[in-house]
């Protein structure tokens, strides 16, 4: 039988949520940021251990083994170098041409580093939280990258922490383009596949597609988030829907955000 | 109110939500992400008082809410809503049952995210769903199974390690004491 206090408490709690629900979004946003915040100490402790963890496992590697990755790291930063300095030619004579055409020259990206620090409670987004917020110089819908291609974009953004809505979410679809056939889709969130998670679908891609399994995708720059030239993923298959009228493919994100640590932010 | 009880019922809520938020294994494996939230306020509702529930209903989904992308406060209401039905039939539940709390546990694992969900749509969101949420809905279903007692064991040890021990029982019994002399 239900006593007065448990009306009460009945009552109030359905109040608060309701009262809660209905918030201004810029307030839900504000107080949601201020609540995760509470978590930060230990997000900060969750760090340190990581990293001495890590520090611990660096002091039992042979001396042999380190010397091997020296080599081996001085090898790849020679290659890498003489790569550089052909890309930077490269860049010169593009910054060349578009000025003898009269383009607007495309800036260089500025990347900022970030912890991931927390994944999404729920299983219907996709979202992570990163270490980076306004005093870092974070604002919403900033690029979201790692060195495999594009993460997401910040979707909120707080004092010392943001909120990433990664690609494949329900809220983050981004206009790209195929490197090989020049075809313009849009990447959004896919409804296949329970244990990859980097399957998402390219979709309004046109009827008579060439598309080829391992085709890769880039951002094509348009609708003005995300800009042009971020890799996102490769094709796995593709398959024509609605009547004929339009084709759809499945993409393998290059980001794998399980096993993300670190992003970089897009700084503009 | 057990203020011990109470106390010791947060932190782990608090601890739980923080766990969830940074262990993503069982999410790489199992394709679901486990919650620990269902449990605990299926402990509240057959343990505590109403006052409690509310307390870890509100703070638990608050806390869950801050770290996601779902709108602030959803989870409060399917929490408390569950743990309010326990809480009113709790006398003819078997609750000190391991296998009466393995029930409750499933349904808490599937009821509170199909709320939850239900509460989302109702509001026009667009979530992540698909076949395999069934899939997801049945592991979460599992493991609330699986987690509830563990969490009823573990509430148990915690109050008992911090609250005073029970006196044992001594072989003197003042009935059979011999009393010799006039009386």
């Amino acid at each position: 039988m239900l006593k007065r206090p448990h009306h009460a408490a009945f009552g109030s709690v359905l109040l608060l949520g309701l009262a809660l629900l209905n918030l201004p979004d810029n307030v839900a946003i504000q107080a949601k940021l201020a609540v995760s915040s509470l978590f930060l100490p230990l997000f900060g402790l969750a760090g340190s251990v990581h990293a001495l963890a890590a520090q611990a496992g660096n002091t039992i590697v042979p001396r042999r083994v380190l010397n091997e990755r020296i080599d081996q790291l001085t090898k790849e930063n020679l290659q890498l170098s003489l790569k550089a300095a052909q890309g930077e030619e490269a860049l010169r004579e593009n910054a060349r041409l578009h000025q003898l055409l009269g383009w607007q020259q495309q800036s260089p990206w500025h990347l900022k580093p970030a912890r991931v620090v927390a994944r999404d409670t729920a299983n219907w987004w996709r979202t992570l939280r990163i270490d980076f917020g306004k005093r870092d110089g974070a604002r919403v819908n900033m690029p979201v990258l790692c060195p495999e291609g594009l993460v997401g974009r910040l979707s909120q953004v707080g004092y010392a922490m943001s909120e990433v809505v990664l690609v494949g979410d329900p809220k983050c679809a981004v206009a790209v383009v195929i490197a090989e056939t020049h075809e313009n889709g849009v990447v959004t969130a896919s409804a296949s596949g329970v244990l990859d998670h980097r399957l998402v679908d390219l979709t309004h891609l046109p009827r008579n597609t060439a598309l080829k399994p391992g085709q890769t995708v880039y951002t094509s720059g348009l609708g003005g988030v995300f800009p042009a030239g971020i890799p996102v993923g490769a094709v796995v298959d593709w398959r024509s829907v609605g009547y004929g009228l339009y084709s759809e493919a499945r993409l393998k994100l290059g980001a794998d955000s399980s096993r993300l640590q670190e992003v970089m932010v897009m700084l503009p | 109110m057990n203020w011990l009880q109470t106390t010791s019922l947060l932190v782990l809520t608090f601890m739980a939500v923080f766990i969830q938020g940074t262990w993503d294994l069982p999410h790489s494996w199992l394709g679901a992400q486990l919650s620990l939230l269902p449990s605990l306020v299926v402990y509240a509702a057959i343990q505590t008082d109403v006052v409690t529930l509310a307390l870890v209903s509100v703070l638990g989904g608050l806390w869950a809410d801050s770290l996601s992308a779902n709108p602030f406060g959803l989870s409060i209401l399917p929490l408390f809503w569950l743990g309010f039905m326990l809480h009113r039939w709790r006398d003819l539940l078997l609750r000190e049952l391991t296998y009466a709390q393995c029930v409750m546990g499933i349904m808490a694992g599937v009821a509170v995210p199909l709320l939850t969900l239900l509460l989302l749509l109702s509001m026009g969101a667009h979530p992540l769903l698909g076949g395999w949420s069934l899939w997801q809905l049945g592991v979460l279903g599992v493991a609330g199974g699986c987690l509830t007692p563990p969490t009823f064991w573990l509430m148990e040890r915690l109050i008992a390690t911090f609250s005073y021990q029970p006196v044992k029982a001594t072989p003197f019994r003042a009935d059979r004491e011999i009393k010799r002399g006039r009386h």
